[in-house]
């Protein structure tokens, strides 16, 4: 065993603490603030025909019971913990009948493809640029692209998306401008049903691409130049290797290790995604369903994904570090 | 040698901070100049005409010849609801960069404060400080913001409001760089010297520590900001924010909400769009300067 049970302890303690404080934040944070979601969306409802029917302060109050909403605050506190760690989110206010279980549910995987999918594109790419831009051997071009793709980096992905959007998608239409797939298609697993769902994602995943990259490759460049200097170097050199084993065996995999652990963190985050890359192209997915239930004061949903977020990273970052001495022998926690 | 040229010569070393700083002072000479020009109200819907691309000499559409009105101009254009885009771009900047400033100051100071007595004093406090900044940095903190703004309700929230409500998420970052800076300085010969011949406490961390700290504080107060002006913008984005101000993430709200690119008014999008690309850059430019002068060791891999 590389880690001690002290550790494994310390770790899994600090998992529940983080599921626990999302949880409890959720609830009180609401309850601290004058606002009641559940008689500003009845007045939303109520108002829509013109005018507030009498007795409407009546039907508040019942659906505040029906919530269990008039109970002492510790009790609603009791019955909300034990709802949210079975994973009974509550149900929506504006697509009543669906759970906000469900309606996380669906549009989790568009979310996980879409950034699954463009964090391994921006770390391969940006680590194999890095590495080439701090290479003394490699063609004086890759210099000249590092202010380019450092710029990039910097600029947040939305508004790069914002651009892309009006450039490709509605000046030159090369690309459809949002969505998750055309109007009017319903899903199905056929093979046209694929190519459209990738048409439409190309365009976000570029943008993604794009504002991520900046990162891999300054924290490649940066161990890539450490990694030259190392004694390691000068005698593989002096060995009289060929110049691409020298980069690849000798400089690229010794300088790959804190991006690997990078790739880690940034799998990590993937659930909650780039939610307003997500808003600006209404692509299906979390930060688009986020989006819509502020908008629509939809607040169980909105408080639902933040806990389904906190949680999933919180298990993600936990079995990271698990795995990680595994993987790294160097990583030693809790010397004995 | 006069220390202006001193200052110089290290700028012209240090491409990154140089440029930073200039397009740093470019925005300064454009909020300054620009609002002497710029009307209050321009930058409010119905300020001005709606959807007008951008001109020298506008002429209202019930006298199109400027007969008998003077005509004018509108530089960046009007967007679809009658803001003067110049105004949006003087002011937004300025809102913008006003959030940020307030929460990335009160999250350096919070930061510091917590970070210095959690390494000084240790103990219980430490660990709770430690297990606090553990838990937040794991939440992803736009979304905690989400949850307080949209409890709060739209209507109550100022722009001083959405900095004060950023800060509070703004502070675990300085006080993990300061905490750990300290225990690492605190060891070092020369606070050791200063121990011995009888320094206090407080001098100590007066006299030898913080003027030792001041590029990471720089560092980290550049750190901060960005954060700040990146949470701002996604909150307003999602329709959080001040929505009747006009800050650059609400103008960008607007412009998604409006589909100002599909009624092909690009100006619309593209005065915030250039404006936050530029404020990102610049912000960008100048911590990596900040950083080769707080890491020499970084400048000698150049």
């Amino acid at each position: 065993m590389r880690y001690s049970f002290k550790f494994v302890a310390r770790r899994f303690v600090l998992l529940l603490v983080i599921i626990w404080s999302a949880a409890t934040l959720n609830f009180f944070i609401p309850k601290l603030t004058p606002r009641n979601p559940l008689r500003e969306k009845l007045l939303q409802e109520a108002t829509r025909s013109g005018y507030i029917p009498p007795g409407f302060e009546e039907m508040v109050a019942s659906y505040e019971e029906r919530f269990g909403l008039n109970a002492p605050l510790w009790q609603q506190y009791a019955t909300y913990m034990s709802d949210m760690f079975s994973g009974n989110l509550g149900v929506s206010i504006a697509n009543f009948p669906k759970t906000v279980a469900q309606l996380v549910g669906e549009a989790l995987p568009w979310t996980i493809g879409l950034l699954l999918t463009t964090t391994i594109i921006a770390f391969v790419l940006g680590t194999f640029l890095g590495a080439l831009m701090s290479w003394p051997k490699a063609p004086s071009a890759f210099r000249y692209l590092v202010p380019g793709v450092l710029i990039f980096g910097a600029v947040p992905a939305y508004v790069i998306a914002l651009t892309l959007i009006y450039f490709v998608a509605f000046q030159w239409k090369l690309l459809p401008i949002g969505g998750g797939y055309g109007i009017g298609t319903v899903p199905d697993m056929s093979v046209t049903f694929a190519l459209e769902v990738f048409k439409h994602s190309l365009l976000p995943a570029l943008a993604l691409v794009l504002s991520g990259l900046g990162g891999w490759t300054i924290g490649m460049r940066g161990m890539m130049v450490t990694v030259q200097g190392e004694d390691y170097m000068t005698f593989g050199e002096a060995k009289g290797l060929k110049s691409w084993r020298l980069f690849y065996k000798y400089g690229v995999r010794n300088a790959m290790l804190p991006q690997v652990t990078g790739l880690a963190l940034a799998l990590s985050f993937i659930v909650s995604g780039s939610v307003l890359v997500e808003l600006v192209f209404g692509y299906p997915g979390i930060g688009t369903l986020l989006a819509r239930s502020i908008n629509q004061l939809d607040y169980f949903v909105i408080y639902g994904i933040v806990f389904v977020i906190v949680v999933a990273i919180g298990i993600t970052l936990f079995v990271m570090d698990m795995i990680y001495p595994l993987l790294d022998p160097r990583i030693q926690y809790e010397r004995d | 040698m006069s220390r202006f040229h001193l200052i110089l010569r290290y700028l012209k070393r240090n491409t990154p901070l140089a440029i930073g700083l200039g397009i740093l002072v470019f925005f300064i000479l454009f909020t300054s100049i620009g609002s002497l020009f710029v009307e209050t109200e321009a930058g409010y819907p119905l300020g001005a005409p709606a959807s007008v691309a951008p001109t020298m000499n506008y002429c209202p559409r019930i006298d199109p010849e400027c007969e008998t009105t003077e005509p004018e101009a509108y530089i960046f254009g009007t967007d679809g609801q009658g803001r003067d885009m110049l105004a949006v771009a003087v002011q937004g900047t300025w809102l913008t960069m006003r959030i940020g400033l307030l929460a990335g100051v009160i999250g350096v100071l919070t930061g510091t404060i917590l970070g210095f007595a959690s390494a000084f004093y240790g103990g219980t406090f430490d660990v709770l400080i430690r297990w606090m900044v553990d838990v937040l940095l794991t939440v992803p903190g736009l979304l905690v913001l989400v949850v307080i703004a949209s409890s709060l309700g739209d209507q109550t929230i100022s722009i001083t409001g959405m900095g004060l409500i950023i800060a509070l998420l703004a502070w675990m970052g300085p006080t993990r760089t300061i905490r750990s800076q300290v225990l690492s300085m605190r060891e070092r010969p020369y606070v050791m010297m200063a121990r011995l011949n009888g320094m206090s406490g407080p001098g100590i961390i007066m006299r030898e520590l913080i003027p030792n700290l001041l590029p990471y504080l720089g560092a980290g107060l550049v750190a901060s900001v960005t954060g700040a002006v990146f949470a701002s913008m996604g909150l307003a984005a999602l329709g959080l924010g001040p929505l009747r101000e006009p800050s650059l993430g609400v103008t960008i709200y607007w412009v998604i909400n409006q589909n100002a690119f599909l009624r092909g008014l690009w100006w619309w999008g593209a005065v915030p769009i250039i404006t936050v690309a530029l404020i990102f850059v610049m912000l960008f430019l100048i911590s990596v300067g900040l950083d080769e002068l707080a890491n020499p060791r970084v400048r000698r891999s150049e």
